[in-house]
This record gives C-alpha cells, sequence and structure tokens, in this order.
C-alpha cells in the first residue's frame, strides 16, 4: 500500500497540443491517501480512464510527476510499478482454467506455488468462485469472467493501489450491487488503497469514502459524497450529483445580499464579501431538496408558476418555472403542493452562490 | 394461423440447386462414372467395379508421389505458418508503414500461379538469373533442373515465398483483432512477452490459423500449376506431386478410368486431412477432449 501523488499531472493524446481541447487531461495535482477508497466520477471522455492509466503506468503522462511513497515512478514501466487493475470487459486467458488465471500474476512474479494456493482459495472464497477453479475460463458467464478480473486484481497482496476502471458494467444490477458490497467489505478488511473509476454517481456515492469528480479533462471537486451534495464546489458537480440536479437560477449582487426577479435573498457576511470580489455571472444553487415551496407570499420568496407534479410514491417532484426558467423542488408525499401560483424559499444555509460556475465562498 | 404443406416452395430451392448441379455435383458423377467402367468409346463401355481402384492404390509411383506429396506440403505449414506468424508480430501496427508493408506483402498473391513459375525458372537459372548466378558465384553448384535437392530447395523458396504473405495477413488481421484490455490486463500481471504471445496472441488467433493451416494444407497439396512451370516434375520424378501425375495418366496416357479412380482417393485423402486439422485446431490448448 502506499500513498499515491500525482503533481502536475497532463497528458495530451496527439503530439504538440496546441488548443485546450487537445488535452484529455489538464494540468492537475492530486493525492490518494494511503487505504483510502475513492471513487472517480465523471461523463463519458472527462479523462478518468486516462487519469487511471497514468496512475498505473499504461500512459505515460505528457508532463507532470507520478509519485508512489514519494518515489517517483513516472518513467517506471507498470510491471514495476507494482499496481493492480481491472478493466471494463473481462479479461480473462482463454486456454487456462479459472485457477490458473488466478495465478498467473503471481507465477509471473515467482510466488511460491504454496503460497498462491492459499491466496487463490482466499479470493476464490471471497468472490465466490471456489467452484469453478476447476473449469475453464472461457466457458463461464460474462459476470463470472468479470469476477475473474476482479480476482486478479485483488489476488496480490503487495500492490500499492488496485484501480477498477468502470469494472462493474457487464454485470446483472443485482450482483453488480453484490460485488460492489463485497469490494467494500474487502476494503475494510484490508485497508488496501482503492481508486473506482465510475460514470454512475450511485455507484460512486455507495463505495467511496472520498469521491472525485472530473469534467473536461479537470478535477472540480474531492470530497466525501457529502460534500458533493450539500457544497458542489462546481455548478456542474450540483448538476451530475443528485437526482434531479441541482438548481440553478441567475443572480444579481445587492449590497449584502442577492436579487432574483427583483426579490431580495440576504446573504451571510462572509459570502458577501466573497461574492463582491468574484468575477464571472452570479448563479444562486439549491438542491431540489432543499428548494421550499410555498402558497403565500413571504420575506425573501420568489413567485413561480407551479408546473408538473410527478409522483415517486414516497416523494413528489414539482417542476416550477421562474420566467421561463424551470426549477425542481422534492417534496415529501405527506406534503401538499400549491397549485397555479406559488413561491420558493432559498433555504439560508443551503443555498450557495457560484460565480462563474465556482462556489463562492 | 394455420400452417398448410405447399410443395411449391420447393421451387425456390432451384437455383441453388442448379448451381450446385453444374459446379459440382455433375462433375463429380462423371468422375464416379469413369472410375468403376472401362469406356472405349461411345456405346462402349463395360463395367470393371474396383478394378481401377485396386490397380491405381497398387501403383508404386503414385505411391512415391503420394509420400513426396506429404513432403512437400509437410514442409509448407512448418515453414509457412510459423513464419507468417513471425512476420505478421513484427509488422507496424498502425500509420503509413502499416498500409505499406500489406500492399509489399500482398504483392505475390496477386501474380497468376503460372507467371510465378515462369520468374522463378528466370530467377534460378545458373546461368543468367539473380538468383541462381550468385548463388554460383558463391561457389555453391546450383542447378534446379538437374538436381533433386536443388529443384526442391528452389521450388520451397518459391512457395514460401508465393504464399507466406497469405498467412500473414490472415495472422496480422487476427492480432489486430485483439483489444487492447488484454495487453494492458498483461502489462498489470507482469506477464512476460513471451507469455503474453502464449496466453493472448496465439488463442486468440486460433480462428485465423485454422483457415490458413486449412488454406495451405489444401492449396498445396493440390498444387500443379508453379511445380508445373518451374520443373516439370522433374529431375526425373523427384517433384512430381499426385495432380501432375493424375494428369500424366488422364491426358497424357488418356487412361480416364484409373485417373477418375485416383482422383476420387485424391478427393478423400483432401478432405480426411483437412478434416483432421480442422479438429485439431477446434481443440488446440481448450482442455476439450
Amino acid at each position: 500500500m502506499a500513498r499515491i501523488a500525482l503533481e502536475r499531472i497532463a497528458h495530451a493524446y496527439r503530439a504538440n497540443p496546441s488548443t485546450d481541447d487537445d488535452w484529455a487531461l489538464k494540468e492537475l495535482d492530486h493525492i490518494w491517501e494511503d487505504g483510502g477508497a475513492y471513487a472517480l466520477l465523471g461523463p463519458s471522455g472527462c479523462g478518468k480512464t486516462t487519469l487511471l492509466n497514468v496512475i498505473s503506468g499504461l500512459i505515460t503522462p505528457t508532463h507532470g510527476r507520478v509519485l508512489f511513497d514519494g518515489v517517483e515512478v513516472t518513467e517506471s514501466r507498470t510491471e514495476q510499478r507494482n499496481i493492480a487493475q481491472v478493466f471494463q470487459f473481462p479479461v480473462i486467458y482463454d486456454t487456462m482454467t479459472v485457477y490458473e488465471n488466478l495465478a498467473f500474476p503471481l507465477r509471473n512474479r515467482g510466488v511460491p506455488e504454496s503460497r498462491i494456493r492459499e491466496r487463490i482459495t482466499e479470493i476464490a472464497e471471497m468472490l465466490d468462485l471456489a467452484g469453478d477453479l476447476g473449469k475453464r475460463a472461457r466457458r463461464l458467464s460474462a459476470d463470472a469472467k468479470q469476477k475473474i478480473s476482479l480476482g486478479r486484481g485483488l489476488v496480490r497482496e503487495d500492490v500499492a493501489a488496485i484501480l477498477f476502471d468502470e469494472p462493474l458494467t457487464v454485470i446483472d444490477p443485482h450482483l453488480k450491487w453484490q460485488l460492489r458490497r463485497k469490494l467494500k467489505e474487502i476494503h475494510s478488511t484490508y485497508r488496501l488503497t482503492l481508486v473506482y473509476v465510475t460514470h454512475d454517481q450511485n455507484e460512486a456515492l455507495t463505495f467511496a469514502e472520498k469521491v472525485v469528480v472530473m469534467h473536461e479533462g479537470r478535477v472540480l471537486q474531492l470530497g466525501t459524497p457529502q460534500d458533493l451534495f450539500e457544497r458542489p464546489q462546481h455548478t456542474f458537480v450540483g448538476h451530475f450529483i443528485g437526482s434531479p440536479g441541482m438548481n440553478f437560477v441567475p443572480c444579481t449582487l445587492a449590497e449584502g445580499a442577492v436579487a432574483v426577479n427583483g426579490t431580495r435573498i440576504p446573504l451571510d457576511a462572509a459570502t458577501a464579501a466573497a461574492a463582491a470580489k468574484a468575477t464571472g455571472a452570479l448563479e444562486l444553487g439549491v438542491r431540489p431538496e432543499f428548494l421550499g415551496l410555498s402558497d403565500s407570499p413571504q420575506e425573501g420568496a420568489v413567485a413561480v408558476d407551479i408546473g408538473d407534479v410527478e409522483d415517486f410514491g414516497n416523494f413528489k417532484i414539482v417542476t416550477v418555472r421562474m420566467s421561463g426558467r424551470t426549477l425542481k423542488a422534492k417534496v415529501p408525499e405527506d406534503r401538499g403542493v400549491p397549485t397555479g401560483r406559488g413561491y420558493v424559499v432559498f433555504p439560508a444555509g443551503m443555498t450557495r452562490l457560484y460565480a462563474g460556475g465556482e462556489l463562492v465562498a | 394461423m394455420e400452417k398448410w404443406p405447399d410443395n411449391r416452395a420447393w421451387f425456390m430451392v432451384i437455383p441453388v440447386f442448379l448451381v450446385v448441379a453444374v459446379s459440382a455435383i455433375i462433375p463429380l458423377m462423371t468422375v464416379v462414372n469413369y472410375s468403376v467402367q472401362d469406356i472405349f468409346g461411345p456405346g462402349q463401355r463395360y463395367f470393371v467395379g474396383t478394378e481401377w481402384f485396386e490397380q491405381v492404390l497398387g501403383d508404386r509411383r503414385l505411391h512415391d508421389a503420394l509420400w513426396r506429396q506429404f513432403l512437400f506440403s509437410g514442409l509448407v505449414l512448418l515453414i509457412e505458418i510459423p513464419l507468417g506468424v513471425l512476420i505478421a508480430l513484427a509488422m507496424p501496427k498502425r500509420g503509413w508503414a502499416a498500409s505499406f508493408s500489406l500492399v509489399l506483402l500482398a504483392l505475390p498473391l496477386l501474380i497468376p500461379w503460372n507467371v510465378i513459375g515462369t520468374i522463378w525458372i528466370i530467377f534460378t537459372r545458373p546461368d543468367i538469373g539473380l538468383f541462381g548466378a550468385t548463388i554460383n558465384t558463391l561457389g555453391l553448384d546450383f542447378d534446379h533442373t538437374a538436381r533433386a535437392l536443388d529443384a526442391w530447395v528452389t521450388l520451397m523458396l518459391m512457395e514460401v515465398w508465393h504464399w507466406t504473405p497469405l498467412v500473414v495477413l490472415l495472422a496480422y488481421a487476427g492480432l489486430q483483432a485483439i483489444p487492447e484490455a488484454y495487453y494492458q490486463a498483461a502489462r498489470i500481471d507482469g506477464a512476460s512477452a513471451f507469455a503474453v504471445f502464449r496466453y493472448i496472441q496465439l488463442p486468440k488467433m486460433r480462428g485465423v490459423l485454422t483457415i490458413a493451416v486449412l488454406l495451405r494444407f489444401m492449396d498445396s497439396f493440390l498444387i500443379y500449376a508453379e511445380p508445373f512451370v518451374l520443373t516439370g516434375g522433374g529431375p526425373g520424378n523427384s517433384t512430381t506431386f499426385l495432380s501432375i501425375h493424375l494428369v500424366k495418366i488422364a491426358v497424357g496416357q488418356f487412361d480416364l478410368g484409373p485417373a477418375a479412380a485416383f482422383s476420387i482417393i485424391y478427393f478423400l485423402i483432401v478432405l480426411l486431412f483437412s478434416w483432421l486439422f480442422y479438429q485439431a485446431l477446434q481443440r488446440a490448448g481448450t482442455g476439450d477432449k
């Protein structure tokens, strides 16, 4: 296990990158603490896999340094980095049995057979593969094949980190949930450093202690699932996480408060001070879970038209229109929803101000 | 929905039936017809049963040609398959260099077979041929028209030059089809270059190599034009392969009965070995019995 530090890492797949778009990974500094369970979350094409491959050495970054426990490994080959990685689609060695597949990473490193046997017995037990060890790997189902891939990632004891690149994409939903729980269990038992790449927020939020959100080659936020939910550092994080995503409304600054459609919404002193210095378009962000709905006007409430109400059984999602812009509010099942004209309230502790997409704090 | 038999549907099969009949069934049955009769002329023919088959199976010259044929096809497979795989492994994977080497490799495959023979006659002539003259200048006495070994060497060189590119193209296609994740996983697993070949590339090439082995076996077992042009089956009978021998019987001596019986046996041998190769390659390395 090791602490993995990325210093000023950037990567471009083309030679001589000139424009911003040429960089698959824009310059970033990042530290993966020893024994942490991280999720790397972002939409397809945001550079998650590139970042993962930089850590494992499958890609040498265009510039920057990778350090394992303070030792620079930027130029070291994957084989020398002592890292395990599991890929999106199952990779199995067709001609080998399940046992031989699991033994392969160990045999290549000259681990004694007796130790290999112990490890495989342990891993097979963990992944429910014990009954299949003697079978030819290529005869198994996609699920089982991916379990073998996972097993090959877990079988080495001395790895610096295990990287998962959307490993449960091909697994059916029921087993997906089981395997994810299994991985969490393995993490809490062995305190391995795990980095789990996914574009599925539920997967990320349930798996990880810390979630790294990426977008267009940038790391936008590193935080606990709660941080991401309550204090998104960037409007993208607000949009991307949560279902439905965060509401944003444009606003203007007005002496220690912001004005939305002419209604003053007070800010606390620190935010007001920071907002005065911030540049870029100002937006007020609030999660649908926190957006208050009322049928009577009150201090700081903005008038809206109430639109569709979707009933999900245990909660309702209300769509409201505020001068051409739609907002969503998530209200408990038992609460009444005003019809026609209504008012939305931006609660003090849960409303964030963004300038040019970045959180003002 | 009610279903009822409508035999008119059989008319749909007629086009295919006609094509297969003209291309395969009629010629094959003609051969069967000849193989069991002694035909002197129209209306003058006698049923002879298995006599031609017995005669052909006991023919010592045919035995010699058969062993020669097995030796030739065996050498072809032993040289061309590994060589083709090696070249495919060494070829550039992308960019202009990949296209360039593919075109370069495909050139021998585009030349008509009898022209190949002619090219090699000139290429290996001891007096003016680039290859023949060079070898002789180096002090090696080389003449494929006079010595059996030299004839074989020339023939093998020509065959390898002509057909290895086919194996390369097939193997290359097989290699290109392997997803990058396999190589990445192998690096993560710490596999050596040989292990990558043994456990990823070779198993993934099973399909294309099966095709390569079958094609090269069948083609080389039926080889005619190139040795006919290059050596005419000589010197002596040293490069007389089955098809050359067959043509001698059928066209040279006009013994259509024995030639027909021989053709059927020839066909069955090719069929049998193709089947054996296919079965063996389908099972190789899978642990299936």
